[in-house]
């Protein structure tokens, strides 16, 4: 019976724990809404946080949800009554329907700096950093890595591929929105040609990437700068992205400035040090992603080896907002085909 | 035989319940209807939803009758052998894939059944050079037969626990081969659980969402579950989600109650809850036939486990072990399951409780008879209302009255006991039905009632199961992702919320020993949970 | 009648450990007589029943049915019937299947066969009833279905433990009075394990008395009865 108390107890201490909102400080607190991943002990977000505070005399509040598209969810279920000063987090195909909510403002941001590929401008968001979607292989297994998306598409169909599911994930989408880039009208073919290739979709890139580091297929869709983690983190360059002849497709995330925010010049001065280098020096070995401005420290050499993508593909977001669901549906169509 | 103030007692507790479940979604449905998303311009019914209802169907149709229909042998198997090498071991080991990550048990299943798996290796070295692919419906089969096969299994077995001894020593002297006995002992022993325990698993097969594509081979396997999710996320469409869910909700109680229509004729038979001596085991035929199906299921069911625990050991064990979030995480997953069991159970006995006041009314009136039915179907069909539509519609509510993500742990747990009532309604229903029987009588006799009643009368026998039933639902919840994800925030971070964030940043290693750590304490979780059964054999007469 | 008949059950030197106790049984129960078995409880009357049904195989010595030893035979081997004090029939099947079951255990019944059960359910005052569940019984229909299972079986043995425990005094009565009939009829063996002393009076021809694991006293009912150096039998014949 003491026992069975003791617990009680404990657990109730744990609710309420939790329950009731943490006291007041007295110093200013800025509440960043952003993914998981950027907060997790590896991220980012601890440097970034403590690197602003020092300059800023507040407090820094991250409230982290699964993903990008979680954290426009989140913003979209909230609406103007949000607490959040900045979203920090979103990708460029999210940006259409972010600006859409009417939720953001301008951000007053300086972007003439960035060094983002494909010249993506924006006065509303922030980007702070970027990777080009690629295909990533095992060069154990892999010995001819395709080197463009038409030898991808029409390689040999007993060397499998693992894809993510565009209607479940970013990478699905940039891979959906990368084939139609390159291959216009003709995309349906190319998916059903691909289609032999697909060893199975995946609803995010957790799944298809531990499948791929499992040894269970030689090739995933993700990032030019995944290989890099690799090198760095395990010291192997065993997993390469093949680099592209037609181009790679860009994913920017993008952090923006929110109508409502409470602690607007707080906000404002956070997302101008986001492109300083204490912010981008951060970005390359936590997020594993390119910086999108000038950084103080070099890149570790890691980054030099690479894929560089020659071009660099990205459609228009009303563009993609307008075409998403037929594009996806088309996409259905050629995959479900036996 | 019950007294009025305990029938009126129990038809009170079972009414809160209902309101409670009933109150609980439809709040939550009400207010993601209110909310403007601004966008329903695609027509409902499309094509594209016909066919994905229809696949929903049969890969569940399917993966229902594989699962039970080979639980069944295995679940025989086990009864005849009460003595089998590791039996409680065995039985233990079932519930572990029940508490796994779905993810991590799809990686363990393709650790051996996968391109590069042991059997594809296996086959190699044979001179076959053709992979056996369990991409498509045969993955999605495999995977649902080993998530689901071992809960079948046990609830299959429970039953024939429950059957006297001495039907044992009658079929042996009659010299009943074993055909009869399975005629006429153990299939009607059987047959009134199969109904339930199939919708169950038929429930679990339709909501199956990460199983299902990432073994399905593409998007032709796809099952409503996604559809809801890709329009609560993607698309933003609450009246879509909600139009799918019901369609879901809709279409499985069809089966099930068509499933209910088939005579399930009622088993009166006293019972003992302990594994009896069978004397139609010990025949070398019988015992060689009963291991080998023993051991090609724990063989089935151990070589995922084991691919998930080799790749769990080459792990950094020590400094997961030793770090501080992983603490944090163990004992926010840890009390969320604890709290979780106990509303889930306390709303089970609640459930069980009116049920049986209404059973023995006289002459219940149709309204009794029909509140009695629908406590029974809601105390199920709760598994098909998604977490995500919940989640989001109690994040609405309560988002004006302060910050969200100091309700969310309370969400998560209400959330996870409701996920939980149809196992615990499956392990204490009948557990709780065939105690009444035996003791019902002698208790009123003696006038013994109230917390007298529990503690002499009830607690000590009913003990066993409610301690398996608490460990059923524990596990599950421990494994379950879902709820958490919607409001993930750093104050809520569980272990399968770190198992993902591993994944999700190319820890996979971390990940693999996480998984395996959480392996290890739903098993621990079931030996709590199983620490009443009986082990080996003597003890009777 | 000896005991080399077809039907005589002799058990020699048949020793037995179970748990902590020890039994060791050396008995004749003559052919075609009823032999009561009696003692306190826990001396063994069930386990030497059980020794006899095959639920128990001995340690050692043997168990004569007739000139054969059955000690490793299967229960369903020896030309054994048996009659429990409860759960004789399988609660959710029907009279006629649980008494089909005594003749050929998949159910596959001639119509003679089955005119015989219906025969039997007549015999033993249970005619019409093939249909009816053993749950909508009383307790001593339930025991007259298990009788006329034991008659279409036809064996030689009949082995009973405690059959009328469970039932009132004056249905007793009528029960061991149709189990007296039955045995005239069919001239089989019968033990009857027992508590009750008038039983033992009314139905047995030849008694044992177990104690402690041991046969203590086996004699002809005259002779039984009229013992008084027994331990423990006086307070049991008076009780």
């Amino acid at each position: 019976m003491r026992m069975t108390n003791t617990l009680l107890a404990a657990a109730m201490a744990a609710v309420f724990s939790v329950v009731l909102p943490a006291h007041a400080q007295e110093k200013k607190t800025l509440t960043v809404y952003t993914y998981e991943s950027f907060v997790a002990e590896w991220g980012p977000g601890p440097k970034v946080k403590a690197a602003f505070e020092a300059t800023c005399d507040c407090k820094v509040n991250f409230v982290a949800v699964a993903d990008g598209v979680a954290l426009l969810t989140r913003l979209k279920l909230e609406g103007a009554g949000a607490k959040a000063d900045v979203a920090l987090g979103l990708d460029t195909n999210l940006v259409k329907e972010a600006i859409d909510t009417g939720l953001f403002e301008k951000s007053g941001v300086d972007t003439a700096k960035l060094t983002v590929p494909g010249g993506y401008r924006d006065d509303i968001f922030v980007p702070y950093d970027y990777g080009h979607f690629a295909v990533v292989y095992d060069t154990q297994t892999v010995k001819n890595p395709p080197k463009s998306l038409k030898e991808l598409v029409e390689g040999d169909p007993s060397q499998k591929i693992v894809i993510e599911d565009p209607r479940t994930s970013t990478p699905g989408l940039g891979l959906l929105l990368w084939v139609k880039s390159v291959y216009g009208d003709k995309a349906p073919e190319a998916w059903s040609q691909l289609k032999k290739r697909v060893l199975t979709v995946t609803p995010g890139w957790s799944e298809a990437y531990g499948m791929f580091t499992k040894g269970e297929v030689p090739m995933v869709l993700s990032y030019t700068t995944s290989p890099a983690y690799h090198m760095v983190e395990e010291k192997t360059d065993r997993y390469q992205a093949a680099s592209f002849e037609e181009g790679h497709y860009i994913q920017i995330e993008v952090a923006g400035l929110l109508k409502n925010a409470p602690n607007r010049e707080l906000a404002q001065q956070f997302l101008s040090f986001m492109v300083t280098p204490a912010f981008q020096d951060e970005i390359a070995t936590t997020n594993w992603m390119m910086p999108a401005a000038p950084t103080e420290k070099p890149l570790p050499e890691a980054f030099d080896k690479l894929a560089k993508p020659a071009k660099t593909f990205l459609m228009d977001p009303a563009r993609v907002a307008k075409n998403r669901r037929a594009w996806i549906d088309e996409w259905l169509a050629a995959m479900s085909v036996n | 035989m019950l007294t009025r103030a305990e029938r009126q007692r129990g038809y009170a507790g079972g009414g809160l319940v209902f309101a409670g479940i009933v109150v609980f979604i439809a709040l939550a449905v009400f207010a993601l209807l209110s909310f403007n998303s601004g966008e329903s311009d695609r027509p409902f019914f499309d094509a594209y939803v016909w066919r994905i209802l229809r696949f929903t169907l049969l890969q569940a149709g399917l993966s229902t009758l594989l699962s039970v229909a080979l639980a069944l042998p295995v679940a025989l198997a086990l009864a005849r052998q009460p003595n089998f090498p590791g039996r409680i071991w065995i039985i233990r080991l079932m519930a572990v894939p029940m508490g796994l990550p779905v993810l991590i048990g799809a990686l363990g299943l393709i650790g051996i059944w996968g391109r590069t798996g042991v059997l594809n290796s296996a086959l190699a070295t044979i001179g076959l050079s053709e992979p056996v692919s369990i991409y498509g419906l045969s993955g999605i089969l495999i995977a649902h037969v080993f998530f689901n096969l071992p809960l079948a299994c046990r609830l299959l077995l429970a039953g024939l626990e429950r059957l006297p001894p001495d039907y044992w020593r009658l079929s042996a002297s009659l010299g009943l081969p074993a055909r009869s006995i399975f005629r006429f002992v153990e299939w009607p022993a059987v047959k009134p659980l199969l109904a339930g325990i199939t919708g169950l698993v038929f429930m679990l097969c339709a909501t199956s969402f990460t199983l299902v594509l990432v073994l399905g081979g593409g998007p032709a396997a796809t099952t409503l579950e996604v559809a809801i999710y890709q329009s609560l996320r993607f698309d933003f469409d609450p009246g879509r989600a909600i139009s799918l869910a019901l369609l879901q909700i809709a279409v499985t109680a069809t089966i099930l109650a068509l499933m209910a229509l088939l005579p399930t004729p009622k088993n009166d038979s006293a019972a003992t809850g302990r594994a009896a001596r069978r004397f139609d085991g010990s025949d070398l035929g019988m015992r060689v036939w009963d291991g080998t199906i023993v051991i090609l299921a724990v063989a089935f069911l151990c070589l995922p486990l084991i691919s998930i625990a080799l790749a769990g050991i080459r792990a950094d064990l020590v400094r997961l072990l030793t770090s501080a979030i992983f603490w944090k995480a163990a004992w926010t997953s840890l009390w969320i399951a604890f709290l979780a069991g106990v509303i889930s159970l306390t709303a089970a006995t609640a459930i069980i409780n009116a049920r049986a006041a209404i059973a023995d009314a006289r002459g219940p009136g149709i309204t009794a008879r029909g509140f009695s039915t629908l406590l029974a179907s809601l105390s199920s069909l709760v598994l098909l209302v998604p977490p995500v539509v919940i989640g989001t519609g109690w994040f609405l509510l309560l988002r004006p009255y302060g910050d969200v993500a100091s309700f969310a742990p309370l969400l998560v747990v209400m959330i996870n006991a409701m996920t939980a009532l149809p196992f615990v309604m499956r392990v204490m229903a009948p557990a709780f039905a065939t105690h009444r029987q035996r003791t019902a009588r002698q208790a009123a006799n003696l006038g013994i009632f109230g917390f007298a009643r529990l503690r002499l009368i009830d607690l000590p026998v009913l003990i066993s199961p409610i301690a398996t039933a608490l460990s059923f639902a524990m596990a599950l919840s421990l494994g379950d992702l879902g709820a958490v994800a919607l409001f993930g925030s750093e104050e809520l971070v569980t272990l399968p919320w770190l198992v993902y964030s591993r994944l999700g940043s190319y820890r996979t290693a971390d990940a693999d020993g996480l998984a395996f750590i959480l392996a290890i304490l739903c098993l621990a979780l079931t030996v709590a949970g199983t620490a009443g059964h009986r082990v080996g054999k003597d003890g009777q007469q | 009648m000896t005991a080399s008949d077809p039907s005589g059950i002799r058990l020699q030197n048949v020793g037995l450990t179970l748990g902590a106790q020890q039994f060791r049984f050396d008995c004749e129960l003559p052919a075609g007589a009823i032999t009561a078995i009696t003692g306190p409880s826990g001396s063994g009357k069930s386990t030497l029943l059980n020794l006899i049904a095959g639920f128990e195989m001995p340690e050692s010595g043997r168990v004569m049915i007739g000139k054969r030893n059955v000690a490793a035979l299967h229960p369903s081997e020896r030309p054994v019937s048996l009659v429990f004090q409860d759960n004789n029939l399988f609660a959710h099947l029907d009279l006629f299947t649980n008494i089909g079951l005594g003749i050929h255990p998949a159910l596959k019944l001639s119509a003679d066969d089955r005119k015989r059960i219906s025969q039997a359910l007549t015999r033993v005052g249970l005619g019409g009833y093939e249909k009816r569940t053993p749950g909508t019984l009383s307790g001593g229909e339930r025991q007259r279905a298990a009788f006329a299972r034991a008659l279409v079986r036809q064996r030689p043995v009949l082995l009973l433990d405690e059959p009328f425990a469970a039932l009132d005094p004056g249905l007793r009565q009528t029960m061991a009075a149709l189990l007296l009939d039955l045995h005239r009829e069919t001239g089989n063996t019968i033990a009857i394990v027992t508590h009750d002393a008038g039983e033992v009076r009314q139905l047995a021809d030849h008694a044992l008395f177990i104690d402690h694991g041991e046969v203590t006293l086996q004699a002809e009912i005259e002779v039984f009865l009229m013992r008084r150096d027994v331990p423990g039998l006086t307070e049991f014949l008076d009780l």
